[in-house]
């Protein structure tokens, strides 16, 4: 069994879905010659051929746009935006268009596409290439936004998104692209989307995290336990329509929920999940829900990045903070 | 200096003003069946705009954007499209979707804030796009199409859009005519010129002295055609419709016409338009136009062409009746708001559902 990396993960499961379904296109900035900037691409137009492995013109909505007409033509377009600080151009077309079309025909068309990007801080990139915006994406009904947390998530969710009948938004988090390895066989079984993942059990906190977060938030958890504290650990993966159950469930048992977020505090599908908790299991809350987030300011440059970034001392911090209120 | 790259624009019209041939007219302009058609197809349109003009007064419509004055740009370039071919709409598209099976009803249904109305029923529109609303965002998905078509080695098959001048002021614009020329992509587009940008005038639109140019950036042909000659506009559509089908990519076709109604019925054109402008356009207007050649050719006579008129009214009524029986006795519940969003409603909205369910009619 193969043990790769999560952007190593993505490539497999890209691989994988051409293979089995000759529907599946990649389109993009440099992911045919050049196997994309992260190399997510890697090998796959060699493989697959300039037909199927599309190295598009320089325009984030074209590649967008491009991805909606071949999807009412039954082809199942895999777009990928170069870095998600690049993607506002294109979400003319993704939330005003992508998003609406099932809904606005009655079903006549509907859109198998995914559009895949990089995102997130922490690898001290330029300006516009750091930033946590799938809030945007969560607002809006119609997409569904997916994020993997892991290598083994990373295949089985793509091979998901590529499936669903519908547009999908998969954010790769790309500080966590190389930092572990998982054995991954490569047997095609799909992860189910809008469902959260419990990582981790435990009777006393709740943490849910996604995406690059859940490494710094699985750690923190390691750090309570050897302070006493057991802490439950909530992958969220689908971002958008999340799978709030499954979340309500574990804080009914534990009392106490700390969500971890990379994107700004303002607005956020951190600021959402908190507000579903106080509607919906108030009485079984021992203490107020915390959140740790990135700060309400700019995403800041390669010096600062690491200070806002939510570390684990800040999680932990959360954590002691709701299991001494009561 | 050295010249590196020149071009140039040629326009095309048939018939003059005074519909009569102002060049030799290619075959199908002595057609009489389907001379007739086009007219047919025409007046059917602009009794259907004034009809849904007029139930918005009433309020029996939503805000509509008519044709008026320019039924010979969608028209023309329709009547051009195989059952093979699919249309990509913008929202003054109603010409070219009637054209492509698209029901009157349907548009109607559609305007009067029901978006079954985009749920085409006729095997004919089935792949074409709903009209897009945001400006210039169907150029892209045209282009896509397009890219499909060409991926999978299609013969035979090629994509129509359409676009206001206005549009062509949009990136989108650009970046769908660049990928349909190094892609070399089976699509035709259309550009209504009607002159106006709901308010803005042509002149504030562009510096360049055609839209048609704004091909030659993108390494495709770009043409011109006199937009309120419906053979100009057939004879251009067609063949440009059969290189793209042929493997001979893409085509920019701006035809000048004129938005002889508001912009919408939420306009009010007096506020910035002049009359004496208004009163010159009405002079060159596409149906008398073609109503005069086709007395000429002796296609019809004065009683037939009255004789068509009553039968677009009577055709028209019969849609009205058939957009009102879905309102009144068929309307959507309210839970199609949620019944298409996804293949499948996720759990986590199916609450709201059930509570749209729950309190009806509120």
């Amino acid at each position: 069994m193969p043990t790769l990396t999560l952007i190593e993960a993505v490539t497999l499961a890209l691989d994988h879905e051409m293979g089995r379904d000759k529907e599946v296109v990649i389109l993009g900035e440099d992911v045919g010659r050049n196997g994309g900037v992260f190399r997510a691409t890697d090998g796959l137009q060699d493989k697959y051929g300039d037909q199927r492995v599309l190295d598009t013109p320089l325009a984030e909505a074209m590649i967008a746009g491009l991805s909606i007409g071949m999807a009412t033509q039954g082809m199942k377009p895999v777009a990928e935006i170069q870095f998600m600080g690049f993607v506002f151009p294109a979400l003319n077309q993704i939330l005003g268009a992508a998003a609406r079309m099932r809904n606005r025909t009655r079903g006549r068309l509907h859109l198998p596409m995914v559009v895949r990007m990089p995102y997130g801080g922490g690898i001290h990139a330029p300006e516009h290439h750091s930033e946590s915006t799938e809030a945007i994406f969560a607002h809006t009904p119609g997409l569904r936004v997916v994020v993997p947390s892991n290598p083994s998530r990373a295949y089985g969710l793509l091979l998901a998104a590529i499936r669903d009948p519908d547009p999908v938004i998969f954010l790769e988090p790309k500080r966590i692209y190389r930092i572990v390895k998982h054995e991954i066989e490569d047997d095609g079984e799909a992860y189910p989307l809008d469902t959260c993942f419990v990582d981790r059990q435990g009777d006393d906190v709740t943490f849910v995290a996604w995406g690059a977060m859940m490494h710094e938030t699985l750690l923190a958890a390691e750090m309570l336990a050897k302070e006493g504290v057991s802490a439950e650990v909530i992958d969220l993966a689908t971002v958008a329509p999340y799978d709030v159950e499954t979340i309500i469930e574990s804080v009914e048992k534990t009392g106490r929920c700390v969500i971890v977020a990379e994107a700004v505090r303002t607005g956020g599908v951190a600021s959402d999940i908190a507000a579903e908790l106080a509607e919906r299991c108030l009485l079984s809350l021992i203490a107020p829900v915390g959140r740790v987030t990135g700060y309400d300011t700019i995403m800041p440059y390669a010096k600062l990045e690491g200070r806002y970034l939510p570390s684990v001392d800040r999680i932990a911090d959360e954590a002691r903070k709701v299991m001494a209120f009561s | 200096m050295q010249k590196l790259a020149s071009f140039e624009v040629n326009y095309l019209q048939y018939l003059d003003e005074g519909g009569k041939p102002a060049n030799d007219l290619p075959d199908f302009a002595d057609d009489h069946e389907v001379m007739v058609g086009l007219y047919r197809s025409m007046q059917l349109l602009r009794h259907l705009d004034a009809r849904a003009v007029a139930l918005q007064r009433v309020g029996r419509m939503r805000t509509y954007p008519a044709s008026e004055g320019q039924e010979a740009v969608g028209v023309g370039a329709s009547s051009c499209l195989s059952d093979r071919d699919v249309l990509v709409p913008y929202y003054r598209g109603t010409a070219m979707m009637l054209g492509h099976g698209v029901q009157p009803h349907e548009i109607l249904l559609y305007w009067g804030g029901d978006e079954r109305g985009s749920d085409y029923q006729n095997p004919l529109a089935k792949e074409d796009f709903p009209i897009a609303v945001p400006i210039a965002t169907q150029m892209l998905h045209a282009a896509g199409v397009a890219s499909a078509i060409k991926l999978r080695g299609q013969k035979d098959r090629a994509v129509l859009t359409e676009i206001g001048e206005g549009g062509t002021s949009e990136g989108e614009f650009y970046e769908a005519l660049n990928v349909a020329g190094v892609w070399n992509l089976p699509m035709v587009c259309v550009i209504n010129n009607n002159q106006w940008a709901i308010s803005v005038p042509s002149e504030m639109q562009t510096a360049a002295q055609t839209y048609a140019q704004k091909a030659v950036a993108a390494g495709i042909e770009g043409l011109q055609v006199d937009g309120n000659d419906v053979i100009a506009v057939k004879d251009a559509v067609g063949k440009a419709l059969d290189k793209a089908r042929n493997g001979g990519g893409a085509t920019l076709i701006e035809a000048v016409t004129y938005r002889l109604c508001d912009h919408t019925t939420a306009d009010d054109a007096s506020r910035y338009e002049d009359a004496k402008a208004r009163a010159e356009a009405e002079k060159k207007e596409p149906l008398g136009r073609l109503a005069k050649y086709l007395l000429n050719l002796g296609a019809v006579n004065e009683k037939q062409l009255d004789e068509f008129a009553v039968a677009a009214k009577a055709e028209v009524e019969k849609e009205v009746k058939i957009y009102f029986d879905i309102l009144e006795n068929k309307p959507q519940p309210p839970s199609a708001m949620f019944d298409y969003l996804y293949a499948e409603l996720p759990e986590r909205f199916r609450a709201q559902r059930d509570e749209v369910m729950r309190r009806g009619g509120e």
